[in-house]
């Protein structure tokens, strides 16, 4: 018998266990559904769902389809995802270089806040913002105008809403910044290369995206009104505000304690990343002239991200799925509203379950691959 | 060749084990649910998280309750003592999969009775042990009296996964209400929103509503309305497809109303077999071969009266006495101008 042979024969064997056992269960679990009259497919996805969701992206109500109520959940599970791995990026590399600060009192806080709050279970961190929340804040009838147009009340954050006239042409005259700046980027760079002399790139850019909008409020007819939250008696005691955006409490803590808690692992991340580069680089950077500013931006930040980034992008993936924890305290995300109730009212347990593991396999590897992308691009380039 | 010999017999050893299992579970046998509770000696029922009333578990681990004392009848006819049970908290998302898994023989847990879910998901219902109602329960101070003060943007807490979701949706449409649904995994979680003042009202169940307001810090300060929106009876569920054991669990509920019905208490079972009214006798097991049907002696709906006690102890020990609904409603006998009314046991 030859080599290859030898070689192939084991991986086939593994593949043929592989697929039996699969075969099995699938097998298996048609019989047993078929044995206690339940059908499989995936057509009630068009079918009515008839429940109502408390918080949606787009148009909702319980006379559209149980896709729709899916999208919904995608949807808010992105949202929380978005907003929590924004605030956990941010807190995460100020207290990450806390941490390293040489100050006793801030690198000490920093590192209270890292001990704290990694070391307590995330599902209490959201049921103690969530319940803690709801016990602190005032009922709307009480609450106090924050800057005069915010509402922070029981029943959510009130905010006021934009109300935009000739909304296209600001946002063209945004793009035409972006674009400007992007070419002005390019030219100042060919002309460091071939003069050697440095163009104030920063302040041009800063002077466009302010002054081709404001050009669109005083010749492009644009205008900008604010809407602001209204309060409305529902009953004796009982209160709402209407008008502008309300951001449920839910949304808010599950946020809040999904990127304090991820923020603590991203700090670790930076620190280890900042602290992974040479002093000598430092040194030897700021020997040939740099100035501090140079030195990070230049020489310490490109070294440290090639070690932050690959961890980070696990913390990311877990704040994601935590994300899931949503159910506990009514926050409509995926698996609240499809998992949870979809499930319950259609019975369609194997179908919806596999759904929304693919979904949130789908979401993770979609951020694997971006930061992947992203990790490849800042690597060292050996020529 | 040596070499993939052992490769070789772990295959075969697999795909052996694998015939097994799949032989055994395509001989389902009629009456499997019951040979195997006999087998372990225990009946494995599922129960709601805790529901004052219902199924509640005390600091020692006991359940008491009207819905755990169907289970305990079903053990005290199949196995001859009602603490032979094995009860399984649940919550409502959970219930229907661990019962068509088998992880559970009986679900006895506050279960409304629909179409959907009978026909659909592989269940059966056996009968209805509450006749319950989807209300509202707000806070005094409100002002509220009646659903009819309900205005647009009213904000309601309630449990996800239940009908409560889809009557309370029906319902705001049928009076073009705008309202926000704020929907929970647990009840607890629920109680405790809507009693920080997340939410203007608390829908579930009426009998729900009474039970958990004894839970809010301050029971007194929150009223149920007076409409009921819904009809919601509630009863144990089995799985489809064992028409013997179905049998069991129904007729260990009905055996338990019936006994109401003819006057016989866990107190009177006993002198009960002396009767003159041949239905009483044939309930107290001296007359007639009722359990042969099932396969069990003739002394089964003894044992549930004398050791669980008729449907109206039950509630009266579990529901009336704890302050909950001392009224029975609906839920008292049909003799006696409520809606209970179960076949004849003959």
């Amino acid at each position: 018998m030859d080599l290859k042979l030898q070689k192939i024969i084991p991986q086939l064997i593994t593949v043929l266990v592989v697929v039996l056992v699969f075969g099995f269960f699938t097998y298996n679990a048609q019989i047993n559904m078929e044995n206690r009259g339940i059908d499989f497919g995936y057509g009630f996805l068009s079918q009515e769902s008839s429940f109502d969701v408390q918080f949606s992206l787009i148009e909702y109500d319980g006379s559209h389809s149980y896709f729709r109520a899916y999208l919904v959940g995608l949807l808010n599970t992105i949202l929380v995802s978005v907003i929590g791995i924004i605030i956990a990026t941010i807190l995460g590399v100020i207290v990450g270089v806390a941490r390293l600060s040489p100050n006793y009192l801030i690198n000490q806080f920093a590192a209270f806040y890292v001990e704290f709050f990694r070391n307590i279970p995330l599902l209490l961190q959201i049921f103690f913002w969530y319940f803690a929340a709801l016990r602190a804040l005032p009922l709307p009838q009480d609450a106090d105008a924050i800057l005069g147009v915010f509402f922070l009340t029981i029943k959510g954050l009130y905010v006021p809403a934009f109300v935009w006239e000739n909304l296209n042409v600001f946002l063209y005259s945004i793009i035409a910044a972006i674009i400007a700046i992007v070419v002005i980027r390019i030219h100042a760079r060919k002309v460091q290369e071939t003069q050697g002399k440095q163009l104030p790139v920063f302040w041009i850019s800063v002077g466009l995206i302010f002054i081709l909008p404001l050009l669109s409020f005083l010749i492009g007819g644009v205008s900008l009104s604010f809407e602001i939250p209204k309060l409305k008696q529902l009953a004796t005691t009982s209160f709402k505000y209407e008008g502008g955006i309300s951001l449920p409490p839910e949304l808010i803590a599950l946020t809040l304690s999904l990127a304090l808690y991820t923020a603590t692992f991203i700090a670790e991340c930076v620190r280890a990343g900042i602290q992974g580069v040479g002093k000598g680089q430092k040194e030897a950077a700021a020997s040939i002239g740099l100035n501090p500013n140079q030195v990070l931006k230049l020489v310490v930040m490109p070294q440290a991200l090639r070690i932050i980034i690959p961890p980070t992008t696990n913390q990311y993936l877990n704040l994601t799925k935590n994300s899931s924890l949503a159910a506990a305290i009514a926050y409509p995300d995926l698996v609240l509203v499809f998992a949870g109730t979809a499930l319950m009212q259609t019975g369609k347990a194997i179908e919806i379950v596999s759904i929304t593991m693919f979904t949130y396999l789908s979401l993770s590897i979609s951020i694997s691959i971006l930061m992947n992308w992203y990790n490849k691009k800042i690597a060292i380039k050996e020529k | 060749m040596f070499k993939y010999l052992k490769q070789l017999t772990s295959l075969v050893a697999m795909v052996a084990v694998l015939f097994t299992f799949t032989t055994e579970t395509m001989a389902a046998k009629k009456s499997k649910t019951l040979k195997n509770t006999q087998k372990k000696g225990f009946v494995r029922c599922g129960v709601s998280q805790g529901l004052p009333g219902f199924s509640n578990a005390d600091a020692a681990g006991n359940w008491t309750g009207i819905d755990v004392d169907v289970c305990r009848a079903v053990a005290a006819a199949v196995l001859g003592d009602a603490n032979k049970v094995k009860f399984t908290p649940l919550s409502a998302k959970e219930r229907f999969t661990a019962l068509t898994s088998g992880e559970i023989d009986i679900l006895s847990r506050n279960t409304t009775w629909t179409l959907s879910r009978d026909a659909d998901i592989g269940l059966t219902f056996v009968g209805v042990n509450f006749y319950d109602g989807q209300g509202f329960m707000v806070r005094k101070s409100s002002g509220i009296t009646s659903t009819s003060q309900f205005k647009d943007g009213i904000s309601a807490c309630t449990n996800i996964g239940t009908t409560t979701e889809l009557n309370m949706r029906d319902f705001f449409n049928s009076k073009g209400i705008s309202y926000e649904p704020v929907a929970f995994e647990k009840a607890d979680e629920v109680v405790a929103a809507y009693d920080a003042g997340r939410c203007d009202t608390y829908t579930t169940d009426k009998s729900g509503l009474a039970a958990q307001r004894t839970k809010m810090s301050n029971p007194d300060e929150h009223i149920v309305l007076p409409e009921t929106v819904s009809k919601e009876p509630l009863g144990p569920v089995v799985r489809q497809g064992d028409s013997v054991w179905e049998d069991i669990v129904r007729w260990s509920l009905n055996a338990m109303i019936e006994a109401e019905e003819y006057g016989i208490t866990s107190a009177n079972a006993d002198s009960m077999k002396t009767s003159d009214n041949p239905a009483v006798k044939r309930l107290v097991g001296a007359e007639g071969e009722l359990g042969a049907a099932f396969g069990l002696d003739n002394e089964w709906s003894l044992r549930i009266i004398k050791q669980v006690g008729n449907y109206g102890e039950s509630y009266k020990r579990n529901i009336a006495d704890t302050g909950i609904l001392p009224d029975r409603g609906p839920n008292e006998l049909w003799t006696k101008g409520g809606i209970l009314y179960v076949p004849p046991a003959r």
